[in-house]
């Protein structure tokens, strides 16, 4: 009955097509899965894309970081305002956690738990995720905030309406409103340096190197090593951001 | 130093545990609760005509004309707080021009300028054509040229173009009820999607929206029926009162099942947030949530509402119980809306600590402004009903 109904062409042609589509979406799946690593998907081919490396097993809390950030970026020095933080987390004998982050780590910290009741104690540098599928990205009504080439979410200034609905969306608290300027201000990699071939002020002053750089997709880059050969995580894993800020040695406190 | 940091200094000695830095500033004050509550008004007022108009609810008659004009009233002011909030409000425009895609906010513009547009002022003007026409004639001096425009010059009211009035305005009904849905459900959406916000982050949140719009619409028409009736010296009509007590009553119960099952879920689930949740509700959000939503605003109500089923004896009792009632569940409505925006932003996404709150009395984001935003709608209303009486209205065309 089928051969009478369905013509040899056209057999031919649904087969072509078949064949065609499902290697399509082949194609489509392995062409995702290369990325699995970095749960993300460049865009542009030929210009590097970044991630970053947290070490948290070199941070010594110094916080050149955040003071380096807030004189190279002009954020307001107020201790509210931060493009980059450090915290502290002590975990007690008890198991309770301290977690301390006085102006952000800038003035150095004082340790508040009796050294009798600590269990461990270690420093966690803070900044934006540069997550690849971000939320805040998503929310914003009107595009203001945008994926670079080189996969880094950045703001414009000129555009940001100031609602706030990415500050509320970001899950790692990277975003605040810029009270002078009066619109949405975060971590840029340091744009305006990257483009000068110059590294993130952050990265440039951290005196253990704890803060690292690079092009994931560069198999051969520092970056892409470090992460091979370290078992790292990302924060908030499993809201699925893609974020590109990977941390060595985190622990499960560490929110 | 400016007002705002002085007052952010303020509030880092009042932080609890840790927060992230950045969070100290807390995004969304009072006027991102009055939002949400405006615009659940604005639904819950036009599903309760709807009602009328499309299951042809006889007692409800009285009220059908008044509870457009609210959602009218209402639905003129729902954008003010939303824009004075922007740090940039010239520049809200952009969510009209360029809207993004992906975004739930976006489309707020859109959403609303179709709601106002083509639901709420085409349906007004198909139901007060043929009155507005019959008024241009009557009144003389500046009101008689006020009419006329209003009638857009179309002022022919023989039997056949009134018989059409009343089927194109059904249909403008029909196509109402599911934007009513789709203005408040959305809503809802915007916090719901919110991944980073556990508090916010529940699929049930645009349908929690919706029905606790439904019963603040609702108790508001009931409200503002008893205060026309008052001011007109007319009689409160009890089998009015009675119908819209009965809707108020079921879309409560739905209204409570659906946010304890949100709650119930939440504490079953008890994902990494819980901790931190159970200290919000016990803490922070005890007297707003718990008492002022929970008790003021649902149980009590309840009770009264269920009572009234079958109490049908004194009338003056029953009338101040029924008004009781609408005020009582505005207040939960609105409690509701405290507790989801501020309640969502006073714990960190650090889950280890909390941040603080405190309503200002002055400037544009104080208690005074949101009060004057939550007022204005009232004045709008009183005006619209002076220009716009039910009871004038033409014979024959209801």
């Amino acid at each position: 009955m089928e051969h009478e109904r369905v013509k040899p062409s056209r057999r031919k042609f649904l087969k072509t097509a078949a064949t065609v589509a499902g290697t399509a979406i082949g194609i489509k799946l392995l062409a995702s899965s290369r990325y699995l690593l970095f749960a993300a998907e460049p865009k542009d081919e030929t210009l590097p894309w970044y991630g970053i490396v947290f070490d948290i097993e070199k941070c010594i809390g110094c916080g050149k970081c955040a003071k380096s950030c807030k004189i190279e970026n002009d954020v307001p020095r107020e201790p509210f305002y931060f493009r980059t933080w450090v915290e502290q987390y002590t975990v007690k004998n008890d198991g309770s956690v301290d977690i301390i982050s006085p102006n952000g780590g800038i003035d150095g910290f004082e340790q508040r738990v009796p050294d009798g009741e600590i269990f461990k104690s270690y420093f966690v540098p803070k900044m934006c995720n540069h997550c690849s599928k971000s939320p805040c990205i998503q929310v914003c009504p009107v595009g203001a905030t945008f994926d670079s080439p080189e996969g880094i979410v950045l703001i414009d200034e000129k555009y940001c309406i100031g609602c706030r609905y990415c500050v509320q969306a970001c899950p790692y608290g990277c975003r605040f409103i810029h009270p002078e300027k009066k619109v949405a201000s975060k971590c840029t990699l340091c744009y305006h340096r990257l483009k000068k071939n110059l590294d993130p002020v952050c990265i440039e002053v951290c005196p253990t190197g704890a803060r690292m750089y690079g092009n994931l997709r560069d198999p051969n880059s520092k970056l892409v090593k470090f992460l091979k050969e370290h078992t790292t995580q990302v924060l908030r894993p499993h809201l699925n951001t893609g974020s590109k800020l990977y941390y060595n040695a985190l622990r499960m406190e560490v929110k | 130093m400016d007002p705002h940091t002085l007052h952010l200094y303020e509030m880092l000695s009042k932080a609890q545990g840790y927060i992230f830095p950045n969070e100290l500033d807390l995004q969304w004050g009072i006027l991102i609760v009055v939002y949400p509550f405006i615009t659940g008004l604005v639904a819950g007022a036009f599903i309760l005509a709807s009602l009328e108009r499309v299951f042809n609810v006889r007692e409800l008659k009285p009220t059908y004309q008044i509870a457009l004009l609210t959602a009218l009233s209402f639905l003129l002011v729902a954008t003010m707080p939303l824009i004075s909030h922007l740090s940039q409000p010239q520049r809200a425009y952009e969510i009209m021009i360029t809207p993004h895609s992906s975004s739930a906010m976006a489309i707020f513009g859109f959403v609303y300028l179709w709601y106002l547009m083509v639901v709420l002022l085409l349906e007004i003007w198909f139901d007060y054509r043929e009155s507005m026409v019959v008024w241009s004639k009557e009144k003389k001096g500046i009101m008689k040229w006020v009419y006329r425009i209003l009638t857009l010059g179309l002022s022919d009211i023989s039997h056949e173009t009134v018989r059409w009035d009343k089927k194109l305005g059904y249909l403008v009904t029909i196509i109402g009820i599911p934007s009513a849905f789709i203005l408040h459900g959305y809503v809802g959406f915007i916090f719901g999607s919110i991944k980073a916000n556990p508090w916010w982050s529940t699929p049930l949140m645009p349908i929690i929206f919706l029905f606790s719009a439904m019963v603040s619409g609702i108790a508001l028409v009931m409200f503002i029926y008893m205060a026309v009736s008052h001011f007109r010296k007319q009689p409160v009509e009890l089998k009015v009162l009675d119908t819209i007590g009965r809707y108020l009553f079921f879309i409560l119960i739905l209204d409570f099942t659906l946010e304890g099952l949100d709650q119930i879920h939440r504490i079953y689930e008890s994902d990494e947030s819980f901790e931190i949740i159970k200290l919000l509700v016990a803490g922070k959000l005890y007297l707003t949530l718990f008492i002022s939503q929970g008790l003021f605003g649902t149980i009590i109500p309840l009770i009264i509402l269920a009572f009234l089923q079958f109490y049908k004896r004194a009338i003056s009792i029953r009338k101040t119980l029924y008004l009781l009632v609408s005020i009582l569940a505005l207040i939960g409505v609105y409690s509701m809306r405290w507790n989801v925006v501020i309640g969502g932003q006073l714990f960190s996404k650090s889950y280890s600590g909390f941040t603080s709150f405190k309503l200002g009395l002055i400037g544009l984001d104080g208690t005074l402004m949101a009060a004057f935003w939550l007022l204005l709608p009232f004045g709008i209303l009183g005006f619209l009903l002076w220009l716009l009486p039910p009871w004038k209205m033409v014979e024959g065309k209801e």
